[in-house]
């Protein structure tokens, strides 16, 4: 009963310190990855893949591991929840905010409707706020983010992709 | 074959198309003559290694032998590999390539669609990821097609020729066998007749505003589903297993 003692709400608090490795000013708790925390004889972390293809997957798990274990937690497991499919909406207010801060446009919110229109999308600059923005390129650095330019303070910017 | 063999060959089958299309779209990374599709054709590729990965992991469990998702990759052989024909040809120019890919990805996206829905939770969960990616790439590729089939003379011919002469491997999309009606049947998989005829329809319809002319009906190639495939494969596979089959189980 290695685990026991533990509470849920410590296990979640202490994954709320675990960065995304490709964003690090968001966590995992941020970007709400985290499906649920199961305490038994072990710790079970449910988390759920962004992109199917996402290469971060894996170094996240380690972190969430190598962060309980410094915690003191010695046995945990993590299971990968496919469904229902991760989504933009799940990123928390407070993650918008960092995005936006980082210079990061945060997606819209309703990706499920958004992604039946394919008409266009008022993107504000996360510098400026102006909405006389362009897209440069449907693709970024990174699967989850998209190229954008502003148009009053010309600087360009990453737009996180709503899906 | 009973259901259980049905439900591996077809998840195996699924895994095996996104591998091929990935691998063969990796080729070409690092090799676009503009950023932004290098990018775009990039993140593609991961996309479809993602879900090829999902789908082998499912069937080493499926198949209860141990073998992971690497073994599935990596040590098989060429007629173990039962992906379609259309996806293993090669890249060609970058009209082949996009033309390819509104193809497959036009049926792609409907099979998804359909497997969401289907009685196995697994397959219906890989699905419903993979078909927001895939939604994601169609229409990024259907821009490109419109606009190499309506941009100037030189892009309008090069991407009929590409049409036309990938046209006679889409036949086999739609070639139900006895593991898609099993799964069909016992799963509530896909009816092949009735994507075939969405199909028809969404390409019908960007073939059109895209200028070019619909390739009639004509001979269709098909064996890849059953493992006779194209001389194309086996270099192809090669290359991609070429370090696992020299130094096996090399990790760095």
């Amino acid at each position: 009963m290695v685990a026991s003692g533990i509470s849920r709400e410590q296990v979640l608090d202490w994954l709320s310190e675990v960065p995304d490795p490709e964003i690090p000013v968001l966590t995992i708790a941020d970007l709400g990855i985290v499906r649920g925390v199961t305490i038994d004889s072990e710790v079970i972390v449910e988390l759920t893949p962004t992109y199917s293809g996402c290469p971060a997957t894996e170094v996240i798990e380690q972190s969430v591991i190598d962060t309980l274990h410094a915690h003191g937690v010695e046995h945990v497991a993590i299971r990968r929840v496919l469904s229902p499919p991760w989504t933009t909406d799940w990123i928390s207010d407070e993650g918008r905010d960092k995005l936006k801060k980082y210079g990061i446009a945060p997606p819209e919110q309703g990706a499920s409707k958004r992604a039946l229109l394919r008409g266009n999308r008022d993107i504000a600059c996360p510098r400026c706020d102006s909405t006389d923005t362009a897209v440069v390129s449907e693709f970024g650095s990174t699967a989850c983010k998209a190229s954008y330019k502003c148009n009053d303070c010309l600087e360009p910017f990453e737009y996180f992709k709503c899906i | 074959m009973n259901r259980e063999q049905a439900l591996l060959a077809y998840v195996s089958r699924l895994g095996d198309n996104a591998l091929i299309l990935g691998q063969r779209m990796v080729e070409l990374v690092a090799a676009y003559p503009e950023l932004e599709e290098e990018l775009a054709n990039a993140n593609f590729a991961l996309d479809f290694i993602g879900q090829a990965r999902m789908f082998y992991t499912y069937a080493g469990e499926l198949e209860g032998k141990g073998r992971g998702e690497d073994d599935f990759a990596f040590l098989r052989d060429e007629n173990e590999f039962r992906n379609i024909l259309l996806i293993e040809q090669p890249n060609g120019h970058f009209g082949d390539s996009i033309t390819k890919l509104v193809l497959f990805e036009s049926f792609y996206l409907l099979l998804l669609e359909a497997l969401k829905r289907c009685a196995d939770q697994r397959v219906a969960e890989i699905a419903a990821r993979a078909e927001k990616e895939i939604r994601y790439h169609l229409r990024h590729n259907t821009q490109w097609f419109l606009r190499l089939g309506d941009g100037t003379d030189e892009s309008h011919e090069r991407v009929q020729g590409s049409l036309d002469n990938l046209w006679q491997y889409t036949g086999e999309m739609f070639a139900a066998d006895e593991i898609d009606q099993i799964f069909a049947a016992s799963f509530n998989g896909p009816d092949l007749d009735a994507i075939h005829d969405q199909w028809m329809m969404n390409v019908t319809a960007i073939i059109c505003e895209a200028t070019l002319a619909q390739p009639g009906d004509g001979w269709m190639a098909s064996g890849g589903k059953q493992g006779h495939h194209s001389e194309h494969l086996g270099y192809m596979i090669a290359e991609m297993q070429y370090l696992q089959r020299t130094h096996a189980g090399a990790t760095w």
